[in-house]
This record gives structure tokens, sequence and C-alpha cells, in this order.
């Protein structure tokens, strides 16, 4: 049986990172793409944590707390951007979300 | 003296009746409007008789021996206090003043007399002449206004008040002359008459501004004081100025060359008009203010001689286009031309009262003449023209014997009225000749023949010969009613009688005339002996007698041949008679017949109604000068300078609208948008892509930095 190092942690989070990526870049709906965000974040996470087991300090998964929280609040922002939307475009595809252009 | 006290009543009377005409006459009855018109204008006769025979005792009484009577009744223009000043040639101030006042000497009762008389019986001749004419009213009431007009003209004690009369019957002649005014040619005769005095007017109002400016005042008896005083010396030439201006007027009003030539067009107005403004009483107008002003005419040798010439031309003048005309009332148009012609060349010899006493015969017989013609026409259903005459003698009895007498008189057969005055004219052109003048006699002389002749073919060819009106006409042939041969008769009587007031010495008389009339030329005499030597005056001895006989035997010869020549050729004319002139000179004929064609070029000349060429001269040449330099020069401007103004705004546009908005404004704008293209590009605003780059950003970073 290997022991699991901290390296093996940052594979397992790296992919994870990649996959929340390739889900922003790739998927049309808003609430898909929130969700890979917190792939992305919880990808963050699990580097925090791992190297607060490699170093021995807590300083690591004090951050992984405070990323939850953030991940929490941005989580009710954005779904309640995305209703707001909702009502008045009747659309969650996030390439029919255009408003930005000039 | 009551006549005397109220003489301002004498202009009132017909004054009233015109007012009542213009204000009631439409709804009154023929016969009512003819009792209130005829009514005042005989009033007037009755108080001006009166008047003129207390002024007669009057000036007899020694306190006032043979002074003008003078009558103020109010101030009617300026002030009597000195408030109201002009400037005096001389620098001093005068008081401008000119007063209702009326004027009574021998001058102005003679024309009171003859005024208020002919024109009552021309009155009463209307009566019956218009009876069938509509605007009934309307022309009694013109009628009333000329008699109130005329009177202030002759009783005024200023210039300014005469003017007020001299314009007042201009005003009347117009109006009585476009009496049918739905008539093209009456309406432009009445235009011409009133045009053509217009110019005469501005004259006399300018003579009598001069004489007050040089003088001081317009009233008669101050400027004749100052004028006989000796102040000035014979030719000054302020007054010979002031002399010639008012004989501008004098020959507008009184029809002298040259501009006599609305008088034979006046004829278009009823022949009572004829007879009474433009015969008898209103031409002679001018003959009265030149005769008023006879003292500052006597101080002015130049400006008489003036006088004299354009009388004696203007005489022969319109007695020969007279010789020839057909229409009965042209015929003696010109011969009221030709008669006043003589008035003005016995002024101008200085023989004002003979001057005077042709005017007071001519009156007579003159109006007696056109009151025939008018009779004649009123029998001949309107026809004027004499070629359609004939005959008439028996037929209109009455009407043939008061127009002989009257061209008997005319024509200056002894003891009739026109031998007395013409005579006493010719005999004074004659004397005259000794001043430089010695063809006026001639040419007087010449018209007196002339005068025979014309008025012996009017006779003949209306009374005499053959019948050569149509059958209907002839059919219609009438005597006039008693309301019209009564005045014929009566002014008949005095065209025989008249001549009597004034026999001259030489024929055994007193010349009453002369003599009445003395107080108001006869001072000139003495003023001109007291500033020059007299010259040796021939004593009017036997042998002047002689000659002066002479003179009247070959006036009469001259009456007597005229008529006897005219008898020749037209006693028996029948259709298509032949014109002896036309016969043995048809170029003469031809420009007697039109009248010298001064008509012609007058419109040449100065109306401008004709071209010579392709130039208009004249007033309407100015007209369309004038027109053409509103158009072409004024307007060219005006136009010019829009052109201009245009111009500099289209420029200013398109500096606008391509250099400040285009360059200025647009520019920038354009210059961001076309930045704007490739910049737009990178702003797809899809958050994907965005987040792509993002990225690919930092992938690029980190291989970047790993491979560095």
């Amino acid at each position: 049986m290997v022991e699991i190092t901290t390296f093996h942690y940052l594979v397992v989070a790296a992919a994870l990172f990649v996959l929340g990526v390739i889900g922003v870049l790739t998927r049309r709906n808003v609430v898909i793409v929130l969700m890979s965000i917190e792939l992305i974040l919880n990808a963050v996470n699990l580097n925090l944590v791992a190297f607060s087991r490699m170093w021995g300090n807590l300083h690591g998964q004090l951050f992984a707390i405070f990323i939850v929280v953030d991940a929490a609040a941005e989580a009710a922002v954005g779904l309640g951007i995305l209703i707001a939307f909702f009502r008045n475009k009747e659309t969650v595809n996030v390439d029919e979300i255009d408003l930005l252009k000039w | 003296m009551l006549f005397l006290k109220y003489i301002w009543l004498i202009p009132l009377f017909p004054a009233f009746g015109a007012t009542m005409m213009f204000f009631f006459g439409r709804r009154l009855q023929k016969a009512a409007v003819s009792a209130v018109c005829v009514g005042v204008v005989v009033v007037a006769f009755l108080f001006g008789c009166g008047a003129v025979w207390q002024y007669t005792h009057w000036s007899a009484a020694p306190e006032h021996y043979h002074q003008p009577f003078e009558k103020i009744v109010y101030t009617w223009l300026g002030s009597g206090d000195g408030h109201l000043n002009f400037v005096k040639r001389d620098g001093s101030l005068a008081s401008f003043n000119a007063d209702a006042g009326f004027l009574l000497d021998p001058l102005s009762s003679i024309w009171l007399l003859f005024v208020t008389g002919v024109g009552m019986l021309i009155h009463i001749y209307s009566v019956g002449y218009m009876a069938h004419e509509g605007g009934y009213y309307r022309f009694f009431g013109y009628l009333n206004l000329f008699m109130f007009s005329m009177l202030m003209l002759v009783l005024a004690n200023n210039y300014m008040l005469l003017f007020v009369g001299w314009e007042g019957v201009g005003l009347c002649s117009y109006l009585l002359i476009g009496f049918y005014f739905h008539r093209k040619s009456a309406s432009d005769a009445a235009n011409k008459a009133f045009i053509v005095n217009r110019i005469g007017d501005a004259g006399f109002i300018l003579g009598a501004l001069t004489l007050a400016w040089y003088l001081g005042s317009f009233r008669f008896t101050d400027i004749n004081t100052l004028v006989r005083s000796g102040a000035f010396h014979i030719g000054d030439p302020v007054l010979t100025i002031a002399a010639l201006l008012l004989f501008v007027g004098a020959c507008g009003k009184s029809a002298q060359l040259p501009l006599y030539v609305w008088l034979p067009d006046a004829m278009e107005g009823p022949t009572p008009v004829s007879a009474l403004i433009h015969a008898a009483t209103m031409v002679t107008a001018g003959v009265y203010m030149v005769a008023r002003s006879n003292a500052v005419f006597v101080l002015a040798p130049n400006a008489m001689k003036t006088v004299a010439i354009v009388g004696a031309l203007t005489a022969v003048f319109a007695a020969s286009i007279g010789l020839v005309q057909n229409d009965i009332k042209r015929v003696l148009a010109y011969s009221t031309v030709s008669q006043l012609g003589y008035m003005f060349l016995a002024l101008g010899v200085g023989a004002f009262a003979a001057g005077v006493f042709h005017v007071f015969t001519h009156a007579f017989f003159k109006a007696l003449l056109f009151l025939g013609s008018g009779s004649v026409i009123h029998a001949m259903s309107g026809e004027q023209n004499m070629r359609n005459m004939g005959d008439l003698r028996g037929r209109i009895p009455t009407t043939f014997k008061t127009m002989f007498v009257a061209t008997l008189a005319i024509a200056g057969i002894p003891p009739l009225a026109g031998f007395f005055s013409k005579d006493e004219i010719l005999w004074q052109a004659y004397r005259s000749a000794d001043g430089g003048i010695p063809y006026l006699w001639l040419i007087g002389f010449g018209t007196a023949l002339m005068t025979a002749f014309y008025m012996a073919r009017l006779i003949f060819l209306t009374f005499y010969g053959k019948p050569r009106m149509s059958h209907e006409v002839e059919h219609h042939i009438h005597e006039s009613p008693k309301s019209m041969t009564g005045p014929l008769v009566v002014l008949a009587i005095c065209s025989v009688c008249a001549g009597w007031l004034g026999v001259p010495a030489s024929l055994g008389g007193s010349n009453g005339f002369g003599k009445f009339l003395e107080p108001v030329f006869a001072h000139n005499d003495a003023a001109a002996a007291a500033i020059a030597p007299a010259e040796p005056q021939e004593p009017a001895g036997e042998e002047h007698r002689g000659l002066e006989w002479g003179l009247m035997i070959l006036s009469v010869g001259a009456a007597v041949v005229g008529g006897g020549w005219a008898y020749g050729y037209y006693a028996n004319a029948g259709k298509d008679y032949p014109e002896p002139i036309a016969v043995k000179a048809p170029p003469l004929y031809t420009v007697l017949y039109n009248k010298w064609f001064v008509d012609e070029g007058y419109d040449y000349v100065f109306t401008g109604r004709r071209k010579i060429g392709k130039v208009r001269l004249g007033a309407m040449g100015a007209g369309e000068a004038s027109s053409w330099f509103d158009a072409k020069i004024i307007d060219g401007a005006v136009n010019d300078v829009g052109w201009v103004t245009r111009a500099v705004a289209t420029l200013s546009t398109w500096w606008d609208k391509w250099i400040i908005d285009g360059v200025g404004v647009n520019g920038p704008a354009i210059l961001a948008r076309m930045i704007s293209y490739p910049t737009r590009l990178f702003e797809w605003g899809l958050v994907q892509w965005y987040a792509l780059v993002m990225v690919a950003g930092l992938l690029g970073f980190g291989v970047y930095y790993v491979w560095k």
C-alpha cells in the first residue's frame, strides 16, 4: 500500500481544478458553471488542506474554512443574480447572456 | 349801407344752395331743386346789384373818394398780431396774415354783376336744358358751388382767398366737364382740364408767394399802395418774375398758349356749363387776376410784353383752328380761346380797361352763343356736327335770331357790344406800336377777319343751306322751352346794348365804362410818371381821331369781308359741301383741322403717350425712366446685396457644415468609431470566452515562467 503523500493530494486537486475549469469554459447552463466554480474552489481547498498537513500547522485549514464561507456567499449572490436575470431574459444559458457587449 | 355791410353774404347764398344739394338733393323733387338753386343765384344777383349800387354812392363821398371798399370778416390764415411771421426778401419780418376779407371796387363790381347776372340766366336756362337729364340735383349743386367759388375769387381781398376761389372754380370745372362721367371722353377731358390747370395754379401760387416775400402782404390794397409808392423802379426783377408767374396762372385758367389745350376738350360737359364756366365767367378769372395785379404788371414791362404777345398769338392761333372745326361747340370753344387772347392782348399793352370791357361784353355774347348752340343741339337730338345741320332758321326761329345777334356782336358789327370792346383793344394795340410791338395790331386785325369768317360759317352751316340731317332727326326738330329761350332773348338784348356803356370819345361817347374803372387803373399812369420821365404822349387831337376812325372802318370792313366770304362758301351748303380751305390748300386744312397737332405734340413731348421712335418723353417717359431706374438700379442694388449675402451665407453654411461640424465635431467621433471597430472585436460579451482567455493567459504565464 502506497503512502498517500502531498503529491497525491496535489494531483487530485489539480485534476479537480482542471475539471472545474473545463466545466466553467464549456457548459452553457449557468447553474452548472456555478457548480464548476465550486469544483475549482474545492480544488483549491484540497491544496490548502494538503499543504496544511504537510507543514503541520493549521493556517491552510483556516484558509479553507474562509473559502468555504466565501463559496457559500458566492453561490448565494450568483444564484440571486441568476434568478433576477431569468426573470428578465427567461434564459440561463451563458452564451445568450451578452449584455456586457457594447 | 346794408348790402355793403353784409357783402360777405353774396358768396354764401350759392354756397347754401350747394350745401342743400349735397345733403338733401337726392331726396328733393326737380322743382324744389330748381327753386332752391336758381333762387339763391337770383338772390345773390339782386344782393350784388344792391351792393354795387351802394358802393357807387359810398365811393362818391369825399372822405373815401374812389377808394375800394374792404370788409374783413375774420382772420382766416395766420394772425394779425405778429405772432406768425415770415422773413421778407430784405430780411425784415412780416406778419403772415390772410383774412377772410371782401373787396369791392369797380373791377370786382363788374365781375360781380356779370358773374351773378349771366350765371342767373344760365341757371334758368339749365332748368329747361337739363330737364330730362339724370343727376339733376348734382348738376345744380355743382353750378351753385361754382357760383360760390367764382364769387369768392372775385370778391377776395387778398391772393390767398382769391386762390381758394381759383381752386374752387377749377374743381367745379372738373366736376362739370366730367358730369357725364360714364363717358370716357368726358372723364378724360375733366382730367385734362384739371391737370393742365394745376400747371397754371403752381405758377399762380408761386407768384403770390413771391409778392408776399417781396412786399410782405397778400392784400391787394397793401400791395397796390406799396408798389405805387415809388419805392420800386420799372423793370424791378422780382416784380417781373412775380408778374410772369402770375401770368402763368392766368394762362392755365384763361386758356392761353401754351396751356389752352384743356378748354376745347372741356366742351364734353353739358352745354350750360360750357356757357357759364368755359366761356363767360371762369375763364375770365385769369384776366381778372392780371387786371387785379395791374400795379405789379405796370412795373414789369417785360411781363407786360409777354402778356401782349402771348395774348395776340393765342388769338390768331385759336381763330385759325376755329376756321375749319365741324363741331359747333368746338368752334365756339376756339372762339373763346381766341377772344381771351384779345383780352390778354389788351392787358399786355396796358389797356386794362379795354380788356375788362371785352370780358364784360364777351360774357354776354359768348354765353348767348353757347346757350344758342345748346338750344340747337337740343333741337337736333344731341347732334353737334355742323355737317349734319343746315336750314334751321325757320324751325327754331328764336334761337336763330338771338344767335345771329351774338354773331354780329362777336364779329364786331356796330353798334353791337363786340364792336366797341374789340375796337378799343385794336386801337390800344395800334397805339402801343410806338412801344415796339407794331405787329400786334396786325395780328389782332387778322384775328378779327378770321373771327367774322368762322362765326358766319357757323351761322350759315347751322341755319342756312340745305337740311343735311337724317329724316328722323329732322322730324324731331323743335324750338326749346321758354326757360331756355327766355335767357337767350335777355342775353341778346345785353349783347346789343352792353357796348353802349363804353362808347369811346371818338364816337361821341363818354366811355363810361373806362371812367368807372379809372380808380382801379388810373393810378398807374401817375405812378409811372412819378418814377420815370413820362414818354411824350401823342395829343388826343383831331388827326388822332381820324386814325382811330380809319382803324374802325378797317375792322368793320374786315368783319363784313369775313362774313361775306363765309356767305359765299356756305350759304347754300348742301350735302358734301366743299371746305374752301381744303380745296385751296389741303395741307393747311389738314394742319388746322388737326389743331396744329398740338395735342399730338404734347403727347410726344409732355405726356409721353406717344413715343418718338423708341424714346418716350414727358411724364410717362419720366415714369418709365424712374420705373426702369427703380427696377434696374435700386432693385438691382438690393438684389446684388442679397446675392452677396446669400453667397456669404452659402460659404458660411459650407464652412459650418463641413469644417466645424465635419472636421471639428464629427471628426473625433469618426476617429473614435474607426478605432472602435478593431477594439470591438475583443468584446464578445460572453463570459466563458473571457474566462478562456484568462485561462490561456494564465497558461501562457505559466509556460513562460516555467521555460524561461
